[in-house]
């Protein structure tokens, strides 16, 4: 059963990354790059099940919070400002 | 029962995972691909979450599971909108078929 949900993940990151490498403008990537970040904190879900403690939800809380700030200031950085205004 | 109902949980989102990250390789245009991805991704991801935390049944994970939702739920939509403005200010095109840009119109 976690075999089958690990694979529906790594399907879900094969995507996500054939957009990142295709995608023809700067913004699909970091739409990639946000829904790539979402998906890890899933597979951080799905593998609280194999080991039953809860150390993968932090690695899943920390992840979100990165994952967010990052595509922020992706977000600022295409929208043609700096990082400081 | 409980812990099959977590791994129903998972199956259903693991569902919304995959058709989002599809929307997202074949949907034509930034702004479609935003929507069916950030939607879809988000609910798949929350109820993943909820599911490893029923499937477990364990307070600390279902807490912590908890949290994580949430902070999903208000960071995703978040970043989604900035990403949208962006792509928009940084002038990408929206796809030949789309009719009306209100946002191009207000500024």
């Amino acid at each position: 059963m976690i075999i089958i949900f690990c694979t529906g993940l790594i399907i879900c990151s094969l995507l996500c990354l054939y957009r990142i490498g295709r995608g023809p403008t700067a913004a699909d990537r970091i739409v990639s790059i946000d829904i790539l970040g979402i998906v890890t904190v899933g597979f951080c879900a799905v593998m609280t099940l194999v080991t039953k403690q809860d150390f993968y939800l932090n690695v899943a809380l920390a992840w979100a919070l990165l994952s967010f700030i990052g595509t922020l200031a992706l977000a600022k950085f295409l929208e043609g400002r700096n990082f400081d205004d | 029962m409980t812990e099959l109902f977590g791994y129903i949980l998972i199956s259903i989102g693991m569902l919304f995972n995959i058709s989002g990250c599809i929307g997202l390789v074949r949907l034509p245009d930034v702004y479609n691909r935003l929507q069916a991805a950030t939607k879809c991704v988000t609910l798949g991801t929350i109820l993943l979450l909820a599911g490893a935390a029923l499937a477990v049944g364990s307070g600390a994970i279902a807490a912590k599971a908890g949290l994580c939702a949430v902070f999903i739920l208000i960071t995703s939509p978040t970043a989604a909108h900035a990403i949208a403005r962006g792509a928009h200010s940084a002038g990408v095109a929206l796809t030949d078929k789309s009719i009306i840009d209100r946002y191009a119109e207000e500024k």
